[in-house]
């Protein structure tokens, strides 16, 4: 099975978040696999571990990204491809991604796609589905089961906390919802095999695409950050008065209710 | 400018969701005086359109098919595809729920076009049509517009007000007929695991249980505030993990996101993961024996105290105003 997963490295958001110039601090943060496309590599290696085949992941961004693509060889994907855009493409949006990768794999016959349902920065959870539109191929957004037998799927896709249960065929995209699996951490074997993995890194020129064929269809006009929040009220004194005060203060200081 | 906007109203057991309501408080600001168009696709749905119509829809076109009966991305995707095409609108505007989160990015690669997700306000500056959203899980948000092509957008359920209701106004409904074909993924089963009622998403009140909460029988006495409020249940990731409810309560960074107007947390400590996924609530309240717990930080009001002994207290007092009012 030829199984290819979609990785982003992102900005790990349980970081202090601080802007510099408009933009978020990047600075000494730290940055990880999207948790959600974790989860998309596991799986990946599961289906490969018990279907045969070969697993490989594929980043769009800057070389920065190799080191999130080192560490999900390591967990044990066979190959990865980082399609780095960072001298050619400033602003970028999912119009432009989604189009960077369906262009990769257009001639790669790809079984089976995996992607995290929504990376934690951007947050909007479009390329997935963009991805297999322009493949022309189903999908299934966040799945938290999936099987495979014979060329037939059976997916269960959460629905909001419903589950649905899927039957479709491959080829076939699904984007990974939490529940799915445990990620493996990387064993101390499994990065030193990483480092010999096959990296290949393409620029946007291999793919026969101009800067033009995925110029951004929306702009960012300004980042900023929430009002800070003042510190609530701490209510006090015997438990059952300070219960009474709260539902006052919610009906007639914070009108909620 | 004026331009057309065309929104999805999406269904749940029958009836419209807020959130069908709130996109058309979107496309009000969005189409500048335009035209509104609703678009109810499914079966037996019909009936449905004279209440989009009051909730400040123009007109409202229909595409029924015994396929439609579920969501399925083909199935959808054909049948807004195929009114796209006939109305050819300016602007689009799906609600940011599991169906419009699943379908619009399909839509709008379609159109060759983008698409602004999860916006919670929209407004008019310069001329620009612009979308605000939250990224980095809350901890910041971005103003963005649409540079080519159509104005794509799907809004975060609770943030964009609706249009008052009015029930003198009428409009036309009429009906697409769109031949669907080809459902690659095929439905053979829906298990319900969502608390029945109100939806967590879309709840305006909140009820939330962490580890703090002990056992899955110690979300009794939550659900039973819940209900006097008409409120949903969720759970951080603790309580989760730890077995006392199932992942579909997950409110935080992997979770569910939600801003009700009232969110009580109980017996959460407040770690960031679960943050993300509610501090844009309007109001919160914190339950939780330690005084040091950090929900107290974004709390609007909190008890120090055991939540076994505060959450009945508050269930009767609620009661009480209940009956009073």
């Amino acid at each position: 099975m030829n199984i290819y997963v979609l990785l982003k490295r992102t900005f790990d958001t349980e970081e202090k978040i601080s802007l510099t110039g408009g933009k978020i601090n990047e600075d000494g943060a730290e940055f990880i696999i999207n948790p959600y496309d974790e989860y998309a590599v596991e799986e990946a290696i599961q289906v490969r571990d018990a279907q045969g085949g070969e697993v490989t992941v594929i980043s769009v961004g800057t070389e920065e990204a190799e080191k999130q693509l080192r560490t999900a060889l390591a967990m044990g994907a066979d190959k990865a491809v980082l399609i780095n855009i960072e001298d050619e493409i400033e602003n970028g949006d999912q119009f432009t991604t989604s189009k960077i990768i369906a262009e990769y794999l257009k001639d790669k016959e790809a079984d089976l796609i995996i992607a995290g349902n929504v990376a934690i920065d951007g947050g909007s959870g479009q390329v997935g589905p963009r991805v297999a539109e322009l493949l022309e191929i189903p999908y299934i957004t966040t799945i938290t089961k999936l099987e495979i037998s014979d060329g037939n799927v059976s997916v269960t896709r959460d629905v909001e906390g419903d589950s649905e249960i899927i039957e479709t065929s491959l080829p076939l995209l699904v984007t990974a919802q939490q529940g799915l699996n445990e990620p493996r951490y990387p064993s101390l074997p499994g990065i030193m095999k990483a480092k010999k993995k096959p990296l290949e890194e393409l620029e946007l020129d291999d793919l026969d695409l101009e800067e033009e064929d995925v110029e951004a269809k929306t702009k960012t006009l300004e980042i900023y950050l929430p009002p800070k929040k003042e510190a609530g009220k701490v209510l006090s004194g015997e438990i059952k008065d300070q219960v009474t005060e709260l539902v006052q203060l919610l009906r007639s200081e914070a009108k909620v209710i | 400018m004026a331009r057309k906007v065309l929104i999805l109203g999406e269904t749940r057991e029958g009836s419209l969701r807020n959130v069908s309501f709130e996109a058309i408080g979107a496309a009000k600001l969005a189409a500048d005086g335009g035209e509104i168009v609703g678009v109810l696709i499914g079966e037996g749905i019909q009936s449905l359109g004279a209440e989009l119509i009051q909730y400040g829809a123009d007109r409202v076109v229909t595409v029924e098919d015994e396929k439609l009966s579920q969501y399925t991305s083909d199935g959808y995707a054909q049948a807004i595809l195929a009114v796209i095409e006939e109305e050819k609108p300016e602007g689009i505007i799906f609600g940011h729920t599991a169906l419009g989160k699943d379908l619009a990015p399909r839509i709008a690669s379609k159109l060759n076009s983008g698409l602004i997700s999860d916006v919670t306000s929209i407004e008019e500056t310069g001329g620009n049509l612009v979308f605000t959203r939250p990224i980095y899980s809350g901890k910041a948000f971005e103003k963005k517009i649409v540079t080519d092509g159509i104005i794509f957008a799907t809004i975060r359920p609770n943030n964009i007000d609706p249009v008052q209701k009015d029930e003198t106004r009428t409009g036309d409904t009429s009906s697409l007929n769109v031949e669907i074909k080809d459902l690659r993924a095929i439905i053979k089963d829906v298990v319900r695991k969502a608390t029945e009622g109100v939806d967590l998403s879309e709840a305006k009140v909140v009820i939330s249980g962490g580890r703090g909460v002990k056992s899955e029988e110690g979300f009794e006495p939550l659900k039973e505030l819940a209900d006097v409020l008409g409120g949903a249940i969720g759970a951080s990731r603790g309580a989760c993990d730890a077995d006392y409810c199932d992942y579909s309560l997950q409110i935080g960074q992997t979770g569910k996101v939600v801003t009700p107007d009232l969110y009580i947390a109980c017996g959460i400590s407040g770690a960031i993961q679960h943050l993300a996924g509610m501090s844009n609530s309007k109001v919160i309240v914190a339950i939780n024996k330690d005084p040091e717990a950090n929900i107290f930080k974004v709390a609007d009001y909190g008890i120090v105290g055991d939540l076994f002994e505060i959450v009945p207290l508050l269930t009767e007092e609620f009661k009480k105003l209940k009956v009073n009012a």
